[in-house]
């Protein structure tokens, strides 16, 4: 079943604020603050690992889909972690971690199709690797040697984007464009719930709905942005405001990287069948630091943190496995083999990557170059190459360990 | 060849641009059955399509946003922003998105976006609806932005800014879209990022865009008539950035003194950036220092203020005289 007919109806028709303010919506004045889970989150499998099923969401998987979801979840945070190690031991300026976060991020990226679009902020390091993006391509941006290393076209998988928000709107434009080009993809728009208080993601929501365009907004919420609580950003869940834009919206366990998928997947047909938008918002906690630069225990409750890693969204998949017998210690230990070797492939290239020329500086900047600003960077060069043992001569060697550019 | 405003002029271009290439398409609010509210989008709903002339919604922010992503895929949009002072709501996604994507890419991701903004005062009209923020855009790398002056000018340009893969902040001098002249649509024009002498002259290198190019004509054409008889070139710079300064420092080196023209405040405006180099590259042809002539520090007056605020003739006359006392 659909999204849109879950929840009562398709975008743009009188069903779904009626629908969705039947099923789910109290009175304007009584909404008050329950951001928290209620009884509407979709679930698929418990917090010990328990399979259950939904209604609205089918999810037909085989044995091996089992597995693989769960060698992703384990290998992004393996990903995460030898990055977070690489910022403390220098090697990075800064590292958004996305601990906790693995099943939302691997859920919704499974869900993704080749020609499917993502647009993430800077933490989709989980849907970067769904998306076959070399991490090591992420690791550049928070070494600071570029601002994003990879072509979007090669992976349909979008820039990062540090202004929050911002990427909503490029989501929708993209959505847009596929609309004319009457192709069946769609997009996918991530953000967290910070987000959701910027004009952007507002806008978005009015463009997405008005042309209905094939997007999926997929909110993590985490609760925190930064050191502000969802409190401080909402006074109702966040897949209710969907339901002011005219379209649906669907609280899923963000933990629970079946539910994920199952919703995203859901959502996705939905916006590729011309039902138009779709908001998702993946109920689950950011269990690391905003960045490595931040102090959580500055502003919240240590307690928080264990109840939450009661519902490790590793942890329930792995007991699912066993329970299931659906893997053994076997394929364990080979997932262990796997995540060491990604991890020394992040660290190795991490280490190895050289500082870039600089005279890149000036690359880019244009897609048809100017000549004030090669004039520029002509004056640069001479006045590097003006100091006999300076910074160019310093790149020069950088250059040549690096195989010459 | 009939004489063709200046709207039509943008209007001729938009259309040719979107009978060249299907990815190409104008967003804007009341860009469709009404035909923006200078109408320089008229007719093009009808004849091209809804799903190529997009109504948007109120949201300046959303349109270059949408756009970005449109560009991403392949689309060729030509956003219209409605007034001026209406382009701060999208500021953001201009400077932090629109500028900067192609770089952040490393050069694989060209994004061929529009913004065409009409600017300028003198049309007595309420605040934000005639200021000059060029100055805003061209002090940052990534955009490229012009401003024509005419109708011939606006018809290529416009064609031009459209087919190139950099985002283009288009500035058209709203109070001169009444303004007609002869356009033949098979001439060759310059290249876009060009300055164009408009007037030669020998005394003095009067620099100005947009709106006050024809005032610095009328300049000029003054002080030829005057008892002094002075000899004033004009430069139409055409291009804010890149710019571009072969004729200008050309122009300079002949005449030693040089006058800069806008309407935008001069404190940081397009005048100080144009002295500086000008200056730097003409030092010793210099007899006097580079005046500008522009908007005063202040916000836009209201409008029953505005002809003392704005530049006109006499105090482009008065700037030359400076220029000739030093």
């Amino acid at each position: 079943m659909s999204v849109a007919s879950s929840l009562g109806g398709q975008a743009g028709g009188g069903e779904v604020a009626g629908g969705l303010m039947g099923r789910a919506a109290p009175e304007t004045s009584s909404v008050a603050t329950s951001t928290t889970a209620g009884p509407e989150l979709v679930q698929l499998l418990t917090p010990e690992g328990e399979r259950v099923s939904h209604p609205d969401y089918a999810l037909d998987l085989t044995a091996e889909d089992y597995r693989s979801l769960y060698r992703d979840l384990v290998l992004v945070r393996r990903v995460d972690v030898e990055a977070t190690a690489l910022q403390r031991q220098g090697e990075l300026g800064i590292w958004a971690a996305l601990l906790g976060q693995e099943a939302a991020q691997v859920g919704s990226g499974r869900a993704l199709l080749p020609g499917d679009y993502a647009f993430p902020t800077y933490r989709e390091h989980g849907v970067a690797y769904c998306k076959g993006v070399d991490p090591l391509k992420l690791l550049g941006l928070f070494r600071g040697v570029s601002h994003a290393g990879w072509d979007p076209h090669d992976h349909n998988f979008g820039l990062y984007t540090i202004v929050i928000g911002s990427q909503t709107l490029h989501a929708t434009g993209y959505a847009m464009g596929i609309q004319k080009d009457g192709t069946e993809d769609a997009v996918i728009a991530y953000f967290g719930d910070g987000a959701t208080s910027q004009g952007d993601v507002n806008e978005a929501f009015v463009f997405a709905t008005v042309f209905n365009a094939p997007v999926v907004f997929f909110c993590q919420n985490n609760q925190w942005a930064i050191s502000e609580p969802l409190e401080r950003q909402t006074r109702i869940p966040l897949y209710q405001r969907a339901r002011g834009f005219g379209f649906p919206g669907v609280r899923v366990d963000g933990n629970d990287v079946l539910a994920v998928l199952a919703v995203t997947r859901a959502a996705l047909r939905n916006a590729r069948e011309g039902n138009g938008p779709t908001f998702i918002e993946a109920f689950t906690y950011r269990m690391g630091a905003h960045t490595t630069s931040d102090d959580p225990t500055r502003y919240r409750l240590a307690s928080d943190l264990e109840t939450w890693k009661l519902k490790d969204p590793l942890e329930r998949m792995k007991a699912y496995l066993v329970r299931s017998g659906m893997a053994d210690a076997a394929f364990f230990a080979g997932v262990e083999v796997d995540a060491d070797a990604l991890a020394a492939h992040v660290r190795k290239g991490c280490i190895e990557m050289p500082d870039p020329d600089p005279l890149s500086i000036f690359d880019g900047v244009y897609a048809e170059p100017t000549a004030l600003l090669a004039e520029e960077r002509a004056r640069f060069a001479a006045y590097l190459s003006s100091f006999a043992d300076g910074p160019q001569a310093d790149a020069d060697s950088a250059a040549a360990t690096a195989g010459g550019r | 060849m009939a004489p063709t405003t200046l709207a039509k002029a943008v209007n001729m271009g938009l259309r040719k641009a979107m009978e060249s290439d299907p990815k190409v398409l104008v967003m804007g609010e009341d860009v469709g059955k009404l035909g923006g509210v200078f109408r320089v989008t008229d007719g093009l709903q009808k004849d091209f399509g809804e799903a190529r002339v997009i109504d948007t919604p109120l949201a300046e922010s959303g349109i270059v946003g949408t756009a970005i992503g449109l560009a991403l895929r392949g689309y060729r949009p030509v956003c219209e922003i409605q007034f001026d002072g209406f382009v701060y709501p999208a500021y953001d996604q201009i400077v932090s998105q629109l500028a900067k994507m192609h770089y952040r890419s490393q050069g694989t991701t060209p994004l061929p976006v529009t913004i065409r903004i009409p600017f300028g005062g003198g049309i007595g009209a309420v605040e934000h609806h005639s200021e000059s923020p060029e100055a805003y855009f061209a002090h940052t790398a990534g955009l490229k932005v012009v401003a024509c002056s005419n109708p011939v000018d606006a018809y290529f340009m416009i064609r031009q800014a459209v087919v190139a893969d950099d985002p283009v902040i288009f500035f058209e001098p709203k109070r001169r879209y009444w303004e007609k002249a002869e356009l033949d649509e098979s001439a060759t024009p310059p290249p876009l990022h060009s300055a164009t002498v408009v007037r030669p002259g020998d005394d003095l290198t009067v620099l100005a865009y947009g709106p006050m190019v024809r005032t610095a004509l009328e300049a000029a054409a003054a002080a030829a008539a005057a008892d002094e008889g002075r000899s004033l070139e004009v430069i139409d710079l055409r291009t804010l950035s890149p710019l571009d300064l072969v004729p200008v420092l050309e122009s300079v080196r002949r005449t030693g003194r040089c006058v800069v023209v806008h309407e935008a405040p001069v404190f940081l405006g397009m005048g100080s950036e144009l002295a500086a180099r000008i200056t730097e590259a003409c030092f010793y042809s210099l007899e006097a220092p580079v005046l500008r002539v522009g908007g005063f520090d202040t916000p836009y007056p209201p409008s029953r203020l505005e002809e003392a605020y704005l530049p006109d003739l006499d105090r482009v006359l008065d700037a030359v005289d400076h220029a000739f006392a030093f």
